[in-house]
Order: C-alpha cells, then sequence, then structure tokens
C-alpha cells in the first residue's frame, strides 16, 4: 500500500500510472452520467410544485457539491505539499483551482437560471448563493496569487497558505451569510430544498454527483500529467519519453504516452 | 413521455435546456481546453529536443 | 532566559511605533481615507436623515474595511525592501510573536484612529446614541480582526511588484463575516435590541484569530522571503 503511493509520489510513476487509468475513469465518468441524465430528464417525474423546472437541480446541486469539494481539496493539497515538500500534491492543487472555479460558475449560473421561474427575478440574495459568490471569489483570489507569482514553488506554497486560511473561513462565511440571510429575508421566497426527496429523483441526483465527481478526477490527473511533464522537461525520463517518439505526426503517437 | 413534452419541459424548457446547455459547454471547454495544453506543451518539448539533436 | 522573546516583541513594537511617528504625515492617510469614503455616501446617495441613519452601519463598516486593507499594504513592505523582514525571519525568537509585535504596532497607529473617529463618523450620518456605542465596541472587536486577517494577505503578497490589487482580492471575501456580525449589531442596536450575540461572535472570531493567524502570518512571510 504505502510502496504504491511512494510510487505515485514519483513524477515518473505518476505519469504512467495516471495515463493508465484515465481512459477507465473517463469511461466510467460518461457511462454514469448518461444513465444519469437519463433518469434526471427522462424518467424522473415532474415535481408537484416546481413541475419540470427542479430538474436543473441535477446539474446544479452537484456542481455546488464540487465547488467546495474541490476547495478543501486543495486546501489538502497543499497542506501536503508544504509539510511533505511532495511535487504531485503542488501540481494537483494548483490544477484544481480552475476546474474549481467553473463548477463555482456552474452553480451560481444555473441556481440563478433555476431562480428565475421559482422566484421571478434572475438573482436573489438568497444564503445559498451568495455563500457561493464568496467561494468564487476565493477560487479567484486563489488563481490570482497563483499567476502572480512567477516561481511555481513558491507559487504553490503561498497557494497552499491561502487555501487553507480560506477553508479555515468557509464556514464561519457559510455560517454567518446564513444568518444574515434569515434576518433580510422574508417568508416568501420558496427554499429550494424539500424536507424528504423520492428516490426517482434522489437517483439520478446521486449519479450525477459520482460522475461529477470523476469527471473532476479524470480532468485532474489529465490536467496533472500535462502539468508535470512540463516543469520536468530538463529530467531524464520525460526526455526519453519525448525521444522514442519520432518527430513524426504527433497525433498518430497520442495512444502511446 | 414524448419527444416533445421532453423538449417543453413543461413550459420550463428555456430554463432547464439553458441550464443543461451551460453545463455541457464548460464542462467539455475544460476537457478540451486540457487537451490543447496538452499539444501545446508537447509541440514545445519535441522542438527543444530536436534543437539539442541538431546541436550535438 | 524566559523574558528574552517578551522583550523582543516589546522591542520590535517600541521600534515600529517610533517609526510610524517618525513619519507622521502618513499617520493619518488611512483615517482621511476613512472619513473621505464615509462623506461620500451622503453626496452620492441622499443627504436625508432617515435613509443615512439606515445606511450608516453598512456605510461606516465598509469604509473601515476598505481603509483598514489600504492601510495594510505598507505593513511588511518596508521592512522587506530594506532587509528587516529577513533579519527578523532569521533571529532565533519566534517569528509569529515578533509578526505579532508588528501587527498590534500597526493596529495601534491604523485601527485605533478609527474607532476613536467613529463617533465624529455616527454623528455625520446621524446615528443614534445606541448604534454610536455599538460602532465603537463592533469596531473595537473587529478592527483588530481586519489587522490579522489582512496581514496573512500581505504577507503573501509582498515580494510581488503589484500586489495592491491582489491583496483586496484575496483578502475582501474573508472579511465578509466581519462585516456581515458587525454592521448587524449596530443595526440592532440602532434599533434597540439586544447586541451581545454578535459582539461574542465578534470576540470568539478574534480569539481564533489571535491564535491561529500569526501562525499563518509567519508561514506565509517566510514564503516570500524564499
Amino acid at each position: 500500500m504505502w510502496s504504491f503511493f511512494h510510487k505515485l509520489a514519483s513524477p515518473k510513476h505518476f505519469y504512467r500510472i495516471a495515463g493508465a487509468w484515465i481512459p477507465w475513469l473517463g469511461g466510467i465518468t460518461l457511462l454514469l452520467m448518461v444513465v444519469g441524465l437519463y433518469l434526471g430528464l427522462w424518467v424522473a417525474p415532474p415535481d408537484y410544485q416546481q413541475g419540470d423546472s427542479y430538474r436543473i437541480m441535477f446539474v446544479h446541486v452537484p456542481a455546488a457539491w464540487m465547488s467546495l469539494f474541490i476547495y478543501v481539496f486543495m486546501a489538502v493539497c497543499g497542506g501536503i505539499g508544504l509539510i511533505w515538500n511532495m511535487k504531485m500534491a503542488d501540481i494537483m492543487a494548483m490544477t484544481s483551482a480552475p476546474i474549481g472555479a467553473s463548477f463555482t460558475f456552474l452553480a451560481l449560473v444555473t441556481g440563478s437560471i433555476w431562480g428565475k421561474p421559482m422566484w421571478g427575478t434572475w438573482w436573489v440574495w438568497d444564503a445559498r448563493l451568495t455563500s457561493e459568490l464568496i467561494l468564487l471569489f476565493l477560487y479567484l483570489g486563489y488563481i490570482a496569487l497563483q499567476n502572480a507569482i512567477e516561481d511555481p514553488r513558491t507559487a504553490a506554497r503561498a497557494g497552499a497558505i491561502l487555501a487553507i486560511v480560506g477553508s479555515v473561513n468557509i464556514p464561519i462565511i457559510h455560517y454567518s451569510v446564513e444568518w444574515w440571510n434569515t434576518l433580510h429575508q422574508g417568508p416568501t421566497v420558496t427554499r429550494m430544498d424539500k424536507p424528504a426527496i423520492h428516490s426517482s429523483m434522489l437517483w439520478p441526483l446521486l449519479l450525477m454527483a459520482l460522475a461529477f465527481q470523476l469527471y473532476f478526477f479524470t480532468l485532474l490527473l489529465m490536467r496533472a500529467r500535462v502539468e508535470l511533464l512540463y516543469r520536468e522537461r530538463r529530467s531524464r525520463w520525460v526526455r526519453e519519453l519525448m525521444g522514442n517518439l519520432q518527430p513524426s505526426p504527433l497525433s498518430n503517437n497520442r495512444e502511446v504516452i | 413521455m414524448t419527444w416533445n413534452e421532453f423538449i417543453h419541459m413543461g413550459g420550463y424548457g428555456a430554463y432547464v435546456w439553458s441550464a443543461y446547455g451551460l453545463t455541457a459547454i464548460v464542462l467539455t471547454w475544460n476537457w478540451v481546453s486540457t487537451l490543447l495544453r496538452k499539444r501545446e506543451v508537447f509541440k514545445a518539448l519535441q522542438r527543444s529536443l530536436k534543437q539539442q539533436e541538431n546541436l550535438s | 532566559m524566559a523574558s528574552r522573546p517578551l522583550s523582543a516583541f516589546w522591542a520590535i513594537l517600541r521600534r515600529d511605533l517610533l517609526l510610524a511617528f517618525r513619519h507622521r504625515g502618513e499617520l493619518a492617510n488611512p483615517l482621511l481615507f476613512f472619513l473621505m469614503i464615509v462623506s461620500l455616501y451622503p453626496l452620492g446617495i441622499s443627504p436625508e436623515p432617515d435613509l443615512l441613519r439606515a445606511i450608516a452601519p453598512g456605510a461606516v463598516w465598509i469604509a473601515a474595511l476598505l481603509s483598514a486593507l489600504f492601510s495594510m499594504e505598507n505593513l511588511f513592505r518596508g521592512d522587506f525592501q530594506d532587509g528587516t523582514l529577513e533579519q527578523i525571519a532569521l533571529s532565533p525568537q519566534p517569528l509569529p510573536l515578533l509578526l505579532a509585535a508588528k501587527i498590534l504596532a500597526h493596529w495601534l497607529v491604523s485601527g485605533l484612529p478609527m474607532i476613536l473617529m467613529a463617533p465624529v463618523l455616527a454623528l455625520l450620518l446621524s446615528m443614534p446614541a445606541a448604534a454610536t456605542w455599538a460602532l465603537v465596541y463592533t469596531l473595537a472587536l473587529g478592527t483588530p480582526l481586519l489587522s490579522l486577517i489582512g496581514a496573512v494577505g500581505t504577507a503573501l503578497t509582498v515580494g510581488l511588484k503589484r500586489g495592491g490589487v491582489l491583496l483586496t482580492l484575496l483578502v475582501m471575501p474573508l472579511y465578509i463575516p466581519i462585516l456581515i456580525f458587525a454592521t448587524n449589531a449596530v443595526s440592532a442596536a440602532a434599533a434597540g435590541l439586544p447586541i451581545s450575540g454578535q459582539l461574542y461572535f465578534l470576540a470568539a472570531l478574534l480569539v481564533l484569530a489571535l491564535t491561529l493567524s500569526p501562525l499563518a502570518i509567519a508561514a506565509a512571510v517566510r514564503i516570500s522571503l524564499g
């Protein structure tokens, strides 16, 4: 077990193992997504209150979950990189930020599209939408910091501190926004969630959530591999890897690498 | 359920499909941009490798 | 021997205060900034006393956030540029404690005057007396929090050329809970409601920040020094 993780921490082995996993992960992601979409959009009955508009939930809620999960994942990776000086953890933290930001953006926009038929306006300062907006700011701050620092090592360490401080603050922000919202919002606004969710709606939701999770990991591995190759461009294993390829058209060799 | 109902979504078609469409666009763009970056890095690496070969 | 870290703490505090008083002109800048932003509200929205009273808590607190951020930029910059910060980091005393001294000095010259000026601003925005007191209490608990959280961002961006805007991007989202609880306390006080809950929450945040943020700031300073 441990030797496997040690291997994964070495760039060369990571590159190889991740390369073998990506097609599988991607395939399962696609499968889950197709089944989830079929169940969610076709099989599940319309909601008795919200009609068919509730189906936005099947992308909105998983995106919102992912936005939180990825931020915490970023902080954990950053912490690992900070403590054990692991290059792979740095790369993981850095490459997951734009994916997390895109999920946050999706959660915001789909929430707003869902809000239009429910609330009558595109934007309401609802507790969850507001928290999500602040989370987007946190992501953008992290990305801006990464872009501002040239040295990748320093950027990773500075980003790790920011992500850790941010994730300590996330519960505080969430709680305070929720509290602020209950004070300012009248009872007229319909809450999006219901206490009990029927299984015909729960299954597509869980499948889509799992699909989004696997999508994230697939993409993360893909991006991490590319980033790793670039950062290690002067190392021996990368040169050997590239040297094996004849300088013939690139597209023929994609399977090999 | 018929195709017509499916597209119509009980009157919420525009909202539901724009939400799903946007999600599809963002998820696809994430994936495509990764592939583009990969190609860019590969080209750069191969170019530098070729230069080194020419030098030696 | 046991008193040595503390004496280093006092030495840094004294030095920073002395330095601040040598540049007395710059001292007033964040305060003027604070005053000007608050005076923009009546001009930009309406001089109507009722309306002003309603927006006053938010107006004063947003101005406080901005002027805290504005003054934050110089917290480590001078010491970073002339190498003092590196010397401080190399000293055998615990770095979080030494940096806490710097932050305390900074708060004494930038946060404390804001608290003292708050009653004047409350007058300008025609706030009732109870709300004025609430404003002073929330600023007393809130401005050290702003300094501690802001210092993390400052430490991360001190080595960068254009750190100013970046600092705002990094720190502003983290300031939101403080803004929410502080403005709510002031509004509640104006309406004659008890505010101890909000003050306790701010105090809890302050304790949390006092214990954790010096560690984060020290780590960030070491990263920025490379």
